[in-house]
């Protein structure tokens, strides 16, 4: 059963159309991982997928009663109000004490759970949005840019953590990544994104690159792949579409 | 107690319970400034609600509403920046109100009472309307603190995970606009806002909840109000500025205690 599934979705403000033609789909236990450069319409097309932004062309289908977790890319706080961990835990939903326990065990931060959060580090906000998104036991999570703030290591652990969840959950997980090259070897679906769909597939189908083996180790390559591809085209400046020779598999031909 | 005494202490009290939870929203969603554009806009129902000749209160909260109405819709078309829209509505709103006044030589208008607040003016009706107000208002609040709070904190959010933050919103402001037309009498057109913002504002120091901040703030409120009108009837000052120099003064005073206590278990941590 299809989470959700966006088909020839755009959005226009403006006169521009921020996003167009994008075509994506969600199952149950998948992790699709939209990437593309600052601009490419990342956020816009997850909260899109979210409803929190009406689509001006295309189709979106949502299964029915849809749960939703959400991790926004900016999630700033006003220091003027103040929350603990504890409190933002039931943002939006009524945790038990006990759900509340364990989500943050489970992320690891349960000694965090009086602090404020404004007086946290980047890795433990970003564990607090997560178990907070978690709590409710959403069918699809959707995760805009989870490892920001953080430095390399805990990007790793927090990219474990993800894949952890979705293995307890089985749900759903549309992930944001503003780094074009880094990715989840267990990504089970690519979207590369600049406007429109530029390429999608599985990683597997585009070769890891010694490069990168060289650049974060062995280890690192275990958990972390990378995203080659061949566009068929490339963008000028302006943003126009230009072809070029070649071209691979399952990426889009611009007429 | 005088009779009137009693009024306006009762009056400032229930104004007091409400303007604290609300006054955190106005903190937390910085919109102190859209609190005084819907205020300085309650002369303007004053003026109208002269001349049609209806109920004070409806006036101020119709022109309240239609202002914050029009704040929303320019807002969505987003051709000026929301502090250039704020200022223009709030002024064109003010000046369009004594310029009605200024028409209607008939009616004698206490411009100062209306700017400051009047105690005197505080009759057993509006002491009943404040309360049935301030009911309705606590009532709602307590029903939509989850999404008004996780709105509050991130529209896309709230709208993400089910709620209506539009909705939340609108709601939101028609409190707003309540409140004003509730607290026009007791501290005036001009320092409504003042009594939204500095008991939140001071309730800030002693709270870890935002639930904890929104009663701080109200006990706060009720404490200013209290102290502000003893003050009013000691030195015979209008009533609005001196609940207002009251709660300034009860932020200073939290202030110096939020360093000292501070200060104190800083000392203790150290050792």
């Amino acid at each position: 059963m299809q989470l959700i599934e966006m088909d020839g979705v755009g959005i226009k403000r403006q006169g521009r159309w921020l996003i167009q033609n994008v075509t994506l789909s969600v199952k149950a236990g998948e992790i699709v991982t939209l990437i593309g450069p600052n601009g490419a319409g990342k956020s816009t097309t997850a909260k899109t997928a979210l409803g929190v932004l009406k689509a001006d062309a295309g189709k979106i289908k949502r299964k029915p009663n849809l749960k939703v977790g959400y991790v926004p890319q900016k999630l700033a706080v006003d220091w003027t109000m103040p929350l603990t961990v504890r409190r933002l835990m039931s943002l939006t939903a009524k945790p038990s004490k006990i759900e509340i326990d364990r989500v943050l065990e489970k992320t690891g931060i349960s000694h965090l759970i009086d602090s404020n959060v404004q007086q946290l580090s980047g890795g433990e906000y970003q564990r607090a949005l997560l178990a907070r998104a978690i709590l409710r036991s959403p069918d699809l999570l959707v995760l805009d840019e989870p490892v920001q703030g953080v430095d390399y290591s805990g990007e790793i652990a927090l990219y474990n953590l993800i894949l952890k969840i979705r293995e307890e959950l089985n749900c759903g997980i549309l992930l944001i990544s503003h780094d074009l090259h880094v990715v989840m070897a267990q990504t089970d679906t690519v979207v590369c994104l600049n406007g429109h769909v530029c390429c999608s597939g599985a990683p597997e189908h585009v070769a890891a690159s010694d490069a990168y083996k060289q650049l974060f180790g062995d280890a690192a390559s275990q958990s972390l792949a990378i995203y080659h591809h061949h566009h068929d085209h490339s963008h000028k400046a302006d943003g126009t579409i230009v072809p070029s020779k070649g071209d691979s598999g399952d990426c889009c031909n611009h007429g | 107690m005088d009779d009137f005494i009693l009024r306006a202490m009762l009056a400032g009290i229930g104004l007091a319970l409400v303007s604290g939870p609300l006054g955190c929203f106005v903190v937390w969603r910085r919109m102190a400034y859209f609190g005084d554009t819907m205020s300085h806009s309650a002369l303007l129902g004053v003026a109208l609600a002269f001349l049609l000749n209806i109920n004070l209160m409806v006036g101020v909260l119709g022109v309240t509403v239609t202002v914050s109405l029009c704040l929303l819709i320019l807002q969505k078309r987003g051709s000026l920046s929301t502090d250039a829209l704020l200022g223009l509505l709030s002024h064109s709103a003010l000046a369009l109100g004594m310029v009605l006044i200024a028409f209607m030589s008939s009616v004698r208008f206490d411009l100062l009472s209306l700017l400051f607040g009047d105690i005197l003016a505080v009759g057993n009706e509006d002491v009943i309307a404040i309360y049935v107000c301030a009911a309705v208002i606590l009532g709602l609040m307590y029903f939509l603190w989850r999404p008004l709070l996780a709105s509050t904190v991130n529209r896309e959010l709230a709208e993400a995970e089910g709620f209506n933050p539009d909705l939340t919103q609108l709601v939101f402001m028609v409190m707003m606009a309540a409140i004003i037309a509730i607290a026009m009498k007791i501290v005036g057109v001009l320092l409504i806002t003042a009594l939204l913002i500095i008991p939140a504002a001071t309730a800030r120091w002693f709270a870890r909840t935002p639930e904890q901040m929104a009663i701080a703030s109200s006990i706060i409120g009720v404490a200013s109000v209290i102290l502000g009108l003893e003050g009013s009837l000691q030195f015979d000052s209008a009533s609005g500025p001196s609940i207002v120099v009251a709660s300034l003064c009860l932020f200073l005073l939290s202030l110096f205690a939020s360093r000292l206590i501070n200060g104190v278990l800083g000392k203790e941590r150290g050792q």
